[in-house]
């Protein structure tokens, strides 16, 4: 059973390449250079364009997984692995371009700032989330403790991010730089965010669709195998 | 559920191995963090809190284990799945036994600690009296949900502190905020927002752990 391609099949992948496109464009050649950072500041666009992308994803595992142990339908537990597994690809990649964009801007590839621990303990725990699921010995029990640590993740955000802010202390120095030093005055840099947000969030949503999609072809695949072993063929 | 906790605190009682074990390893650590970290250093005060939370944490980390790992030997873990009794109440008897556990070894390891840093005894008693159980109660929360998931995987032994941890640190954070300032002359209506932390987190996994036991454990 071919599933055929439906029209937004064809639409997400034109849309995701034409944005990207666009975002190249913009990133490299329409936007102009920042006053004080120069060139570096053009990292910037592609940076914060991985965090929607990450919290939508560790978002949406908190909720499927809270659904998963509600209803027990193995859809929603495809949802949780495919969105895991992307954000976790995302934070990975967003951690990435902030210590390449860090090195020339604050002297340092890591700071011990609230914010980039928070992510770093985010990275940890939907790491361990994937772990399990790869390591239960049994794959439907692997489904149901993931969902627990999904849940769990969630409930826990809050405390890790006041933990990690009073242990700090608030770096304003840090946050305002960062936030200050872009300022993003000129129109064609809010443009620019906008369309990097755009085009990563539209990949988000197709990488998702089609891991969903794999997932239940595997599960698919699963159940014919035991059929023909069941059969004796 | 008191006769869950009666059951293995008497297994316990009989061989000693968790307490043994627990106790040993937590000395271990403190020795090997003393090298890490000078214990002679007029400075101590800033780095001992931490060594001394990572020996709870590590030799406790195992003792957790251990007692769910104990249940899993002669399928005794399907005869107390059997038993007529919500699976919430092995959550909250499992929970206990480990928090006593570590907590008698905290007894024996407290005194060490002071012993190896060369701390003023009564006043670092004193000023752990209430943050050791209240960070203990929420580590053995945590560790039993997560020990009880762990059971089900391979490299269990490795998967319990990759599980656990993360989630745990704002508890540790707490913990060794809170050691530090009071150690360093703080009082309590200083640290008491990490209190508020400890507590809200206890809440947190003695609840998560109550409603979702069921789901780790059942075959």
């Amino acid at each position: 059973m071919k599933p055929s391609p439906t029209i937004s099949d064809r639409i997400a992948p034109a849309a995701v390449i034409l944005s990207m496109m666009a975002a190249l464009y913009m990133v490299f050649i329409a936007v102009p250079n920042d006053a004080f950072q120069g060139p570096v500041q053009r990292i910037f666009y592609v940076h914060l364009a991985m965090w929607l992308p990450t919290f939508a994803a560790f978002g949406i595992v908190g909720l499927t997984s809270t659904l998963f142990l509600w209803t027990r339908n193995r859809r929603w537990d495809h949802i949780a692995t495919a969105s895991a597994e992307l954000g976790l690809l995302f934070c990975t990649l967003g951690l990435a371009t902030g210590c390449i964009w860090a090195k020339p801007i604050w002297g340092t590839w890591w700071t011990w700032d609230p914010r980039l621990t928070l992510t770093l303990v985010l990275w940890m725990i939907y790491a361990a989330y994937l772990l399990l699921r790869n390591l239960a010995t049994d794959p439907n029990q692997g489904s149901v403790m993931a969902a627990i640590l999904g849940v769990s993740g969630v409930v826990n955000l809050y405390l890790v991010n006041r933990a990690v802010y009073w242990w700090r202390g608030i770096h304003p120095a840090v946050v305002v730089t960062k936030e200050g030093e872009s300022g993003l005055t000129d129109p064609m840099m809010r443009l620019t965010l906008m369309v990097c947000l755009l085009a990563f969030f539209l990949l988000f949503v197709w990488l998702l669709r089609l891991r969903v999609r794999t997932a239940h072809l595997e599960d698919d695949v699963d159940e014919l195998r035991s059929r023909v072993l069941a059969a004796g063929v | 559920m008191f006769a869950l906790l009666w059951k293995d605190l008497v297994i316990e009682l009989r061989t000693k191995e968790t307490l043994a074990s627990l106790f040993l390893l937590g000395t271990l650590l403190l020795l090997v963090l003393s090298f890490a970290f000078d214990p002679t250093h007029p400075m101590r005060e800033q780095s001992a809190p931490g060594v001394l939370w990572v020996a709870i944490i590590f030799s406790g980390t195992s003792a957790i284990n251990r007692s769910l790992l104990r249940e899993r030997e002669n399928d005794c873990l399907s005869g107390l799945l059997l038993a007529p009794i919500d699976r919430g109440t092995i959550f909250f008897a499992k929970t206990a036994v480990n928090l006593i556990l570590l907590l008698t070894a905290e007894l024996f390891l407290i005194p060490l600690f002071i012993f190896f840093f060369n701390l003023p005894f009564v006043s670092t008693v004193v000023r752990l009296a209430v943050v050791a159980p209240l960070a203990t109660l929420g580590f053995a929360a945590i560790g039993t949900l997560f020990a009880a998931i762990s059971l089900r995987t391979r490299a269990r032994e490795i998967m319990l502190p990759l599980l656990m941890l993360p989630l745990a640190t704002p508890l540790f954070l707490a913990a060794v905020e809170i050691t530090r300032d009071l150690m360093s002359g703080a009082n309590y209506a200083q640290v008491s927002h990490w209190f508020k932390l400890i507590v809200a987190f206890d809440v947190v996994f003695l609840v998560v752990g109550w409603l979702t036991f069921e789901y780790a454990v059942a075959e």
